[in-house]
């Protein structure tokens, strides 16, 4: 090759190496030397100490799971404590030949094949050396007296107190405050493994879920000192374990007893919050089920019976039932429609029982066929003329209607602590384009603005969008948790608080459901002339499409489940905002006349008392107005 | 006289014939013969830290048996045909463990297996323990040494490259070793002492950084943990203290082969991979750990020999780093064990069960072995 080649000079790349080797050598040995050392440090110089520690194999470390945080309602009467349970554990090392132990234990007790089965997954399942495993909770004083009597027969076995959560309310929370179970083999994945090792029951629903973190606690543990056959000879070091954070709810026994009596055995929902602080004091899904079932496991026939329910009493219809939201709506669409500008309080309509769209043949028909004729704002709402507010939404448009309901919370999550809540749907051009790939129809602004279409939403929803109204756009939001080891629970993302152009609007749109209940033409009259304070309120009805379908057929039954549900959202005393409240009945398809009935009661269990009167904190001020009607 | 003078001819002669078959087979003797104690004391003591369990000693028989092929395969390759396929061999790795990022198949939270249902399941990161001193040896062996701030850099670069994406699966311990191996093939060619001062003064900043930015919460705990295991005995904690109750007791001359009382009553976790020397320590004592570490510095020290003794610079450079490398795994892993350092998951050389870092360690002294065969044939010829 005629190019030139540089030469290296290997001689000297060679003594450069032999350098490098020798000074590589010399850190090996000397690290080697370290580890020989250190070796010799344990060995020898720790030997006596270490030759005890292992004698007897003997340091255990034993977890203490920590107690958990009670619940309280608003009065401090418990929700969820703590009982003393007896349960059967088995450690496998000190059981010798565990299987047959298990034979024995299933022989003593005169149990199931299937138990015994039971036991064995049980025992198997994931833990550290000689850690006692329950196998059995819940036993019996006859079955703790029969282990007694044949304790020789069963070495490793022992009869452990421990407590488990217990729910003195029973049904009354279930939705609310959920209930404790085993943990699964899913959340040991999640866990973390050292605070949870003394642990088998971890939050499941409800608050019991969302506050895991503050409930559980913090794990102590106890170095114990053992023979060689695992026996505890003494405590050599102990550090207490942390126990949970109790809950204050913001929920009231005796209005969630109100409310549910209120419903009357029919199935259905009821939220009850307080517009000023967003405390939920009633939160009511029914039918409902005893949560003390799942603790310690439920029965295979008892929750099939639950799940297989037509009533479906595991349904959280709060959080989770999705309804359009049908007239109830139409409060928030007047502030919507009074801020865009489309309409003034003295809009008139003219209403000759269907409205329809320039140009097009179809009738949008208000649900009075014969028409209300002129139709302003007020009694628009009062009549729950729907002309009247398909007119202003198809002004209105859909692009500016899905910004002002979402700012009202819907087609979002509006609670701080419920996570089984679900985002409802406050539809869009965008939305519709991604889910349906089509574009946006003039007739689908103009049936939303009567709460139907596509739009869907949680009784919770509806609730805090009408203490929105109560408390003129104050955004907080809804929870239930008044205190969480002695502290309020703290909004991480707080909503803004709904602006208007003018703060008069939530007046027009306050005094039309004001005049739902009270007045001469309103809906809801009937309710609104026994009352002896003023309401604000307003119907719905949700067409029935979401409820689930093809159950076991019963054309009788069918026909029923197939009728409307009934809706009311309301707040009171007008003057002074103290409660909101949205009532959902199930096939109840009058709003003003089965639902409206409901909230009125929820509302009078808080605000009256004994002798049916005002409570004076929310009598209005002498100075008032008077009785104007 | 002569017939003394016939005799030790004689013995020569046999002595030479010996060394050319085993030369011819490119094998290194005294490797060989100190692996296969190696092998021996390993497949004893697994069966003792597995809880007499015949099927893993015979995996591991195995593993040893397919390792020892795999060895002599590579030993066959001369070091000049590497060097040629090395830089393809890298680039085909570090995507591999691109592939790994983007597709890899998970398993206990970390991403670091390439899985072909029914064909093959394998980590690419293992390759480049070998792969990794291979390349900065071909890369620095063309260049003049020591190497420049520019060919530092471009070897640095190199090494970060694998360093990262091993680091994402997340694999600390695979990821250092492979930090190493790069590292020394740079200390090996003349790496200026005043650089390499810099570097370990950097290292403090570098840490301080990488406990905010890289390692996970799980990483951290461990690190924490060996600061003071006390602070956590139900978790990580729990398997130093136990380890090193292991090893104390096991006192000057060890409890006995299958009488350590720790392992056997399932105290020490991981007992017959990572924690095997603790086994080791509990049954045969001081003693034990002093002769194994013997074999180990003997391994060591023939493969510095072989370093100095190698013809052309990649092959110093290369048997150099190797050798090195594997001293990091023995002190890293004894040292972890008995609390010297944090627990990274560093397996034993050919002591810990597991059969992939066995080919592994059995290829990089296969690539020792062809350094040195290929040389004296060379020579001869």
């Amino acid at each position: 090759m005629p190019q030139p080649i540089q030469l290296k000079d290997h001689e000297k790349d060679a003594v450069l190496v032999r350098r490098r080797v020798i000074v590589g050598l010399a850190l090996v040995l000397l690290l080697i030397g370290v580890l020989v050392a250190r070796m010799y440090y344990l060995q020898v110089v720790q030997f006596e100490h270490h030759s005890t520690l292992s004698e007897n194999n003997r340091v255990h470390v034993q977890p203490i799971p920590p107690n958990r945080g009670l619940i309280f309602d608003r009065q401090g009467r418990v929700i969820a404590d703590n009982r003393p349970s007896f349960s059967l554990t088995v450690t496998r090392e000190r059981a010798g030949d565990w299987k047959a132990v298990l034979d024995a234990v299933v022989e003593v007790l005169e149990l199931s094949e299937e138990e015994r089965g039971l036991f064995e997954k049980r025992v198997l399942q994931g833990r550290r050396p000689f850690e006692p495993v329950p196998i059995m909770y819940e036993l019996s004083e006859e079955q703790i007296a029969r282990v007694a009597v044949n304790q020789f027969r069963l070495p490793g076995v022992e009869v452990a107190a421990q407590l488990v959560r217990h729910y003195p309310q029973g049904a009354h929370f279930a939705h609310s405050v959920g209930y404790v179970g085993r943990i699964n083999e899913q959340e040991v994945k999640q866990l973390d493994p050292v605070n949870y090792s003394g642990t088998h029951h971890i939050g499941k629903t409800g608050i019991e879920k969302f506050y895991e973190d503050e409930l559980h606690g913090q794990v102590g543990y106890e170095e114990v000192e053992t023979n060689a056959r695992g026996r505890v000879l003494r405590v050599l070091k102990r550090t207490d374990p942390v126990p949970g954070k109790d809950i204050t709810l913001s929920l009231d026994l005796d209005l969630q007893e109100a409310a549910e009596e209120a419903l009357g055995g029919r199935r259905g929902a009821i939220v009850a919050l307080l517009p000023d602080t967003g405390e939920v004091v009633a939160m009511v899904s029914q039918p409902s089920f005893n949560p003390n079932l799942f603790v310690t496991g439920i029965s295979f026939k008892d929750y099939g019976e639950l799940r297989d329910s037509i009533d479906r009493p595991l349904y959280n219809r709060v959080l989770r039932g999705l309804y359009p939201p049908g007239s109830t709506i139409k409060p928030m669409m007047a502030v919507a429609g009074l801020d865009a500008g489309v309409i003034t309080p003295t809009t008139r309509v003219f209403d000759p029982g269907f409205f329809q769209l320039p140009n097009v043949q179809h009738k949008y028909r208000n649900w009075n066929r014969s028409g209300d004729g002129w139709v302003d704002l007020d009694l628009a709402i009062a009549r729950s003329n729907d002309t009247y507010f398909y007119d202003m939404a198809h002004k209105l448009g859909v692009d500016r209607m899905h910004d002002y309901m979402t700012r009202f919370g819907l087609g979002q999550r509006v609670s701080l602590d419920m996570h089984e809540e679900t985002a409802g749907l406050m539809p869009s051009r965008d939305w519709k384009r991604a889910r349906y790939r089509q574009p946006w129809y003039p007739g689908e602004t103009v049936i939303l603005g009567i709460g139907q279409g596509y739009m869907q939403a949680t009784p919770l929803q509806l609730a805090q969008a009408t203490a929105l109204v109560a408390t003129r756009g104050k955004w907080i939001r809804p929870h239930l948790a008044r205190s969480v080891g002695g502290q309020p629970p703290v909004d991480p993302d707080p909503v803004p608080d709904i602006q208007l152009r003018d703060p008069r609007f939530w007046d027009y749109a306050t005094h039309g459901m004001e005049q739902v209940l009270h007045g001469a033409r309103g809906t809801a009259r009937k309710v609104g002339d026994s009352s002896v304070y003023r309401i604000a309120g307003k119907s719905g009805t949700a067409q029935v499409v979401a409820i689930r379908q093809g159950e076991k057929y019963d054309s009788a039954k069918l026909a029923e489940r197939h009728r409307d549900h009934a809706l009311f959202v309301a707040f009171a005393p007008v003057h002074d905002p103290k409660i909101a409240v949205a009532v959902m009945v199930e096939n109840g398809e009058s709003g003003s006349g089965v639902a409206a009935p409901v909230a009125k009661q929820v509302m009078d269990a808080w605000l009256l008392d004994e002798e049916g009167r005002l409570k004076p904190e929310f009598a209005p001020p002498v100075t008032a107005q008077g009785n104007k009607p | 006289m002569s017939g003394n003078f016939d005799r030790t001819l004689s013995r020569e002669d046999v002595l030479r014939r010996r060394a050319s078959l085993l030369q011819r087979l490119h094998i290194d003797g005294l490797l060989l013969v100190l692996l296969l104690v190696l092998a021996a004391g390993s497949l004893f003591i697994l069966y003792s830290a597995s809880g007499k369990n015949w099927d893993l000693v015979i995996k591991q028989g195995t593993s040893f048996g397919l390792g020892l092929g795999a060895m002599l395969v590579i030993a066959q390759f001369e070091p000049r045909f590497m060097a040629r396929w090395v830089p393809l061999a890298y680039l085909g790795v570090v995507a591999l463990l691109v592939a790994v990022e983007v597709v890899g198949h998970t398993a206990m939270g970390a991403t670091r297996w390439i899985n072909i249902p029914g064909v093959i399941r394998f980590q690419p990161s293992e390759f480049m323990k070998i792969i990794m001193p291979m390349t900065i040896a071909w890369y620095l062996s063309s260049r003049s040494l020591p190497p420049s701030i520019k060919h530092t850099a471009i070897s640095l670069a190199m090494i970060l490259i694998p360093f990262v994406l091993i680091l994402k699966q997340p694999d600390l311990g695979t990821a250092l070793l492979i930090l190493a191996s790069g590292a020394f093939v740079l200390f090996i060619g003349g790496l200026r002492w005043r650089w390499i001062i810099s570097a370990v003064a950097a290292v403090v900043p570098i840490a301080v950084a990488m406990w905010y930015f890289v390692l996970r919460d799980y990483q951290k705990q461990r690190v924490l943990t060996f600061l003071d295991p006390e602070s956590d005995p139900l978790g990580t904690g729990w398997n130093i203290i136990q380890s090193k109750a292991a090893i104390g007791s096991g006192g000057v001359f060890g409890k006995g082969w299958l009488s350590g009382t720790q392992s056997h009553l399932d105290f020490l976790p991981e007992s017959h991979t990572d924690f095997i020397i603790a086994v080791l320590a509990e049954e045969f004592g001081l003693v034990g750990v002093c002769l194994l570490l013997v074999v180990y510095i003997l391994l060591i020290t023939r493969g510095l020999v072989i370093t100095v003794q190698a013809q052309t610079l990649f092959g110093k450079l290369l048997a150099g780093a190797l050798t090195m490398t594997f001293f990091v795994y023995v002190f890293v892993n004894i040292g972890m064990v008995s609390g010297l350092l944090p627990v990274v998951g560093v397996p034993l050389p050919f002591i810990s069960y597991g059969g992939t870092s066995l080919v592994t360690l059995l290829s990089g002294f296969g690539v020792l072995m062809s350094i040195h065969t290929h040389r004296k044939w060379i020579a001869q010829v």
